[in-house]
């Protein structure tokens, strides 16, 4: 094909979407909205998971250990803890650390007084955080295995809990999406074929004078990337001072929730959103129109 | 020779001498229709000829238009266009096929938000003229029909033999050299009509060959050209310089 006629196609792309204003903006209306809601929904629900995952991350189990472990014994123990699936770190308190942790709490600055050794000898132990709290009763039923092991200490409860509200939150926020996703792509798909079997005779007369498939397609094709892509722009735009927004709310006004609970920043929301939100709106812009047009040149 | 290679080995001569279109015992059954439209029509046409296709509604005029155009392939027998078997051409391979067809609407068909130069350059763009070419053949054609000093307006504001000239410009621009027209009057008061008639067969004395299907007895009787007659899906009568009944 000739420069020229890929010009001319592309000239004539720009041309309908300005000439089919209302249809035009109607689309990007459409699309936009669409993803709007989406965007929203996964602003939302991807703030729920990261504050979970936060809540997760200081979840642990804590390994004490029996009277004749040896320090070389624990060692060995601890790095074949890090090599287990379920562990994603793995701190050690010693003997005097958790003295000096504990004797200010309870005796005051003083509390070493009276107490010519370490009280909590033999209280040394590891505090094994999770990959998951999914798998904190594996790790466990394991640890209780060990016969390095003399005592685990979890919440049963605090795992459960998390880890059940974790797989709602999946199972339900992944449903909505779909839902969402899927009239979205209904909306979408609808609007550019209404908008193109209108035109169904502009094409079927250009087929009758001998254009091919290509040149009667580009413009439609074109039409509809440019018209996917403002749809999605535009809601990202939304989000970006929404977010912003919202965000400044709850730290100036809820500063106790701000403190709480740790937000994601929009610079990881929109590492999602931009690639899937122009994704959707560009991808529908041209598959419709491609898929749509495809039965109109069948002449 | 057996009976079919000899009747191929006719087909073929004729095309080869000066055969433009030549449709072998075709028949088209449409599969949700009882009747088939068109039924053993053989009918051979020569280059530069002027014919007029005739009959009723539902005579299968309309059907041998399509299976010209190759919008259609017929059910039985062979259409030839050109030489070319329109049953072999493949989807990519029909705009080229087309190129080579005029066609001409009774509704016109134009490019409704385009004015008359745009229209009619547009069949130049599809082959791909270069603009100088275009910036002379457009004007040309233009002035043939003329519609000279309308190139700028929109078609929407023409009148109907105005605008059944812009899509006669448009069939012609590219030179093809076949012309098909259905229905070109259907639309047209009587003065229009015969303006159209007139330009078809001027264009016909160029050296096209021009096909039109109607079924106004009053053009079809003063023109005094070949004319086929198709009933049921079957040609009735085939006569030069024939005359046209309409039962209708």
């Amino acid at each position: 094909m000739k420069i020229r006629t890929f010009l001319y196609t592309l000239w004539q792309g720009i041309r309908n979407m300005f000439k089919n204003g209302w249809y035009s903006l109607a689309s990007v209306a459409t699309i936009s909205a669409c993803l709007f809601l989406l965007s929203m929904f996964y602003s939302i629900v991807a703030n729920m998971q990261h504050i979970l995952y936060t809540v997760e991350e200081g979840v642990s189990v804590t390994v004490f250990f029996n009277e004749d472990v040896t320090d070389a014994q624990v060692d060995a123990f601890g790095q074949e803890l890090l090599r287990r699936p379920e562990v994603r770190d793995v701190d050690y308190n010693s003997d005097d650390e958790i003295w000096a942790s504990f004797g200010p709490t309870y005796f005051g600055e003083d509390y070493q007084q009276g107490f010519p050794e370490n009280p909590l000898k033999g209280e040394h132990n590891y505090e094994v955080f999770l990959t998951s709290v999914s798998l904190q009763d594996q790790l466990v039923s394991w640890l209780e295995t060990r016969p390095e092991v003399r005592l685990v200490r979890y919440s049963e409860f605090t795992a459960s809990t998390l880890s059940g509200f974790n797989l709602m939150l999946v199972y339900v926020s992944g449903a909505i999406i779909l839902i969402l996703l899927a009239v979205s792509i209904f909306l979408i798909s609808n609007t550019v074929r209404v908008g193109i079997s209108v035109r169904s005779e502009e094409i079927s007369i250009m087929k009758y004078i001998g254009a091919t498939d290509f040149f009667v397609r580009a413009p439609f094709v074109l039409e509809g990337i440019i018209i996917g892509l403002i749809g999605a722009l535009i809601p990202l735009y939304l989000i970006h001072y929404l977010y912003d927004y919202v965000l400044t709310l709850i730290t100036t006004r809820f500063q106790m929730l701000s403190t709480m609970l740790s937000f994601l920043t929009l610079q990881e929301v929109f590492n999602v959103l931009i690639p899937v939100s122009i994704g959707i709106g560009v991808g529908m812009g041209l598959l419709g129109s491609y898929i749509t047009v495809r039965k109109y040149l069948k002449v | 020779m057996t009976r079919r290679e000899k009747i191929k080995a006719a087909r073929d001569e004729f095309i080869e001498e000066n055969g433009i279109i030549f449709l072998d015992d075709v028949s088209m059954n449409y599969p949700e229709k009882g009747n088939p439209a068109v039924k053993d029509v053989t009918l051979r046409i020569n280059k530069g000829e002027f014919v007029f296709i005739v009959g009723d509604s539902g005579s299968g005029k309309s059907t041998l238009l399509k299976l010209l155009l190759r919008e259609i392939v017929p059910t039985g027998g062979d259409v030839f266009v050109s030489g070319q078997n329109t049953r072999k051409l493949r989807h990519s391979q029909i705009p080229k096929f087309r190129r080579n067809l005029g066609v001409v609407f009774q509704d016109f068909r134009l490019l409704k938000d385009r004015n008359v130069y745009e229209n009619v350059a547009f069949a130049q763009r599809i082959i791909e003229v270069p603009s100088r070419e275009m910036r002379r053949n457009v004007p040309s054609i233009l002035a043939m029909v003329g519609l000279a000093g309308k190139y700028k307006a929109n078609v929407r504001k023409l009148s109907g033999g105005e605008q059944q000239r812009v899509a006669l410009a448009r069939a012609l621009v590219n030179k093809p050299a076949i012309l098909l027209a259905d229905e070109p009057t259907g639309n047209l008061d009587p003065n229009n009509a015969w303006d159209i008639m007139d330009l078809l067969a001027e264009i016909n004395e160029q050296g096209t060959t021009v096909v039109v299907v109607t079924h106004s007895p009053t053009i079809v009787n003063s023109m005094k050209k070949r004319v086929v007659t198709m009933k049921l899906g079957e040609i009735i009568s085939d006569e030069q310089e024939g005359e046209y009944l309409n039962e209708d």
